[in-house]
């Protein structure tokens, strides 16, 4: 298989994750689809590394997991918070920060 | 054979990704992503990354997934309306994002470079392998893996200072 499939494959699922980040309101939801984003560009990156015949774009696609590790502990610990001060959940809704 | 293996693994991670912003209860697009994750995995194989489908199977589709399900299953079904205020906003979305995919495959496909139009070079056994990729984290990225460390660290104290009940006298106020 050419690295060009995969990486087409990885811009398709790129665009996914932008239309779903776009359309959809539950935080949750959202940041399901940076995972997506993420995963994408995880994807290219070993494309890249596969193509090249070098291991350095897998430990930056590691580098990448662990980055979207922190981002989801971080977003849920928000989402958990929101609701427990019971804020509704909407992005359309949170859009003031108060201290 | 591997042709088969490509299209089975990105036909499961793109119906995954389609499932997740498509399905209308937040639980069920955890259950797809973790479809799209064990896809994705698949593929890793296909490009010898092993330590990375490995970690991506355990890390991603193990602890990450187990996270997001208990925080869909703690905050419940929030009946969300799956398109709405934003007047036309259903088309306009999906049309970004296609307009999206249209310019990142020109880039692609335009970009010129001959080693992408091949499977890639011979490697050795054991390219990807925990050895290898382990030798390079501690030896040539090791301040990249310490950064990580310590990101991890600062996220997980964050974590639990956001989520952390409320004291009594604060909740009064």
């Amino acid at each position: 298989m050419d690295i060009t499939w995969y990486l087409v494959l990885s811009a398709l699922i790129f665009a996914v994750g932008v239309t779903g980040v776009l359309l959809r309101r539950s935080p949750l939801v959202i940041l399901l689809c940076l995972e997506l984003m993420l995963n994408a560009g995880n994807l290219a990156l070993l494309a890249f590394s596969r193509s090249l015949g070098n291991e350095e774009g897998q430990v930056f696609a590691l580098v990448v997991m662990v980055v979207a590790a922190c981002e989801v502990v971080v977003g849920l610990g928000l989402i958990v918070a929101a609701y427990r001060r019971r804020i509704p959940l909407n992005v359309d809704e949170l859009r003031s920060l108060r201290g | 054979m591997k042709e088969v293996a490509f299209f089975a693994g990105a036909i499961g991670a793109l119906g995954g990704a389609i499932a997740v912003i498509g399905l209308r209860n937040p639980f069920y697009s955890v259950l797809a992503l973790i479809i799209h994750l064990i896809s994705l995995a698949g593929l890793f194989l296909l490009l010898q990354g092993e330590f990375l489908a490995a970690a991506q199977i355990v890390v991603y589709a193990g602890a990450v997934m187990v996270l997001y399900v208990f925080v869909a299953a703690y905050v419940g079904n929030v009946d969300e309306p799956l398109w709405e205020p934003i007047p036309g906003q259903r088309f306009i979305a999906p049309l970004l994002g296609i307009a999206l995919f249209v310019e990142l495959g020109i880039a692609i496909v335009g970009s010129g470079l001959r080693s992408i139009e091949s499977e890639g070079p011979t490697v050795e056994l054991g390219f990807g392998s925990p050895e290898a990729i382990g030798t390079l984290l501690l030896e040539r990225f090791l301040i990249a893996f310490e950064a990580a460390s310590l990101l991890l660290l600062v996220a997980a104290v964050g974590a639990v200072v956001l989520a952390a009940r409320k004291r009594p006298s604060e909740e009064a106020g």
